[in-house]
């Protein structure tokens, strides 16, 4: 999966935030929608699409979204 | 010898919990948004005085009638819950006495959470196997609500009170298949209560909030959503896998899948990721929420109402407990 994939991915778990606010960079702790029901759905996109497994710890280490998917792609 | 589930009832209790208060309570969640991401609707909880062995009493009496049996004829009893009335004696003895059951029964409790009922039903099935019982009464009711803190959006969300009756015995409408257990302390840390138990005692009053602003306490119940969810993820696939290899089935022929009904987050995960059709897949948790050990009976009893369980059907339960604790179990209706 490609940097800009997983941004598309990851933006698809949010319900309400508009996909303008998405991108490699994007602090995503800090999104209005951010809770303990998207970070869910992050951990199950990653096991879904990736076929890999992150932790609420992890989801809590990173800052942006591309710092998470290079953290994904060394597992 | 076969042993069968020969009836089901269950209670809940009546006092309901909508949406619409939660989300007065917390604000940053909508009605819509609970019903969507959690396809819960209201849960039921218990008044104040009232307990887990009284809406077991409530669940084994509404059987009795149902059904028309004879508590007399009820030689075992067992209670599955982790909201004993005292922290001893035996709550299933004292529910002896309620129910007006015979003295020479046996009588235990089993402490275990959302695969209490698998686990129950593997004993009342070895206990009626082994010649040892006759009529095994298997009840299991939780009350959650009276461990969670009123701050607590999670598990105010999901979980519901309630309680069912489960009566095993030598024939009935379901024949007991094989079963698959598991467990791993390892995982007790992130579904637990710390404290009121013999390890810590008095309350330690430590009360924070975490980044998502969900209380953690040692004195209420806490889950940790995203170990809780990896442990899902982890165990529920090789044991839906190892169940079906103990009762020489391919997943293709279960009829039905009935699972611990945790929300329909679970729900859709656990159906998604073993490709099961969605006509087969039932789902009982909008109206009632997650009732710890009792989704699962709960559910085949709604099952059998709405006439989706029918006559000659394999169905598939699995459920995956804090402990952790897991187990499954095919049955033939």
């Amino acid at each position: 999966m490609t940097l800009d994939e997983f941004v598309q991915n990851f933006a698809e778990q949010f319900d309400d935030t508009p996909m303008s606010k998405f991108n490699p960079s994007t602090d995503y702790k800090q999104l209005e929608e951010w809770g303990s029901l998207t970070a869910l759905s992050i951990i199950t996109m990653v096991d879904a699409e990736m076929e890999k497994r992150i932790t609420g710890s992890n989801l809590k280490a990173c800052t942006t979204i591309e710092e998470l998917y290079n953290f994904i792609q060394a597992l | 010898m076969q042993v069968y589930i020969e009836a089901i009832s269950y209670y809940l209790p009546e006092k309901v919990i909508t949406n619409a208060e939660l989300a007065k309570i917390f604000p940053e969640w909508t009605e819509e948004k609970i019903a969507k991401k959690l396809g819960i609707l209201e849960r039921h909880v218990t008044a104040e005085d009232e307990t887990a062995s009284d809406m077991a009493v409530a669940a084994a009496e509404k059987l009795f009638s149902e059904h028309g049996i004879d508590k007399g004829s009820i030689d075992y009893l067992i209670f599955c819950t982790q909201s004993a009335d005292y922290v001893l004696p035996t709550t299933a003895c004292l529910i002896q006495n309620r129910l007006g059951l015979n003295d020479t029964i046996g009588a235990v409790d089993l402490n275990l959470g959302c695969s209490g009922w698998i686990f129950g039903l593997s004993m009342a099935k070895g206990l009626i196997a082994g010649g040892m019982a006759g009529n095994v009464l298997l009840l299991t009711a939780e009350t959650y609500s009276k461990y969670m803190h009123p701050k607590d959006k999670g598990n105010r969300t999901i979980f519901g009170d309630g309680a069912a009756a489960t009566l095993v015995s030598t024939q009935g409408i379901a024949e007991i298949g094989n079963f698959s257990f598991g467990a791993d302390g390892e995982g007790a840390k992130n579904l637990i209560v710390r404290t009121g138990g013999a390890r810590c005692r008095k309350s330690k009053n430590d009360l924070v909030f975490d980044d998502f602003g969900n209380p953690k306490s040692s004195d209420y119940l806490y889950m940790n959503g995203t170990e809780i969810l990896n442990y899902t993820l982890d165990r529920i696939p090789t044991l839906i896998e190892d169940v079906l290899k103990k009762n020489s089935v391919s997943i293709e022929n279960i009829d039905l899948h009935v699972y611990h009904q945790a929300n329909k987050y679970i729900a859709n995960l656990q159906r998604v990721k073993m490709k099961i059709p969605v006509e087969k897949y039932y789902c009982c948790f909008e109206n009632i929420g997650n009732t710890v050990s009792s989704t699962i009976p709960i559910a085949l009893c709604e099952a059998l109402k709405d006439g989706t369980i029918q006559q000659g059907m394999k169905v598939l339960s699995v459920a995956q407990g804090l402990g952790y604790s897991w187990g499954g179990v095919m049955m033939k209706f």
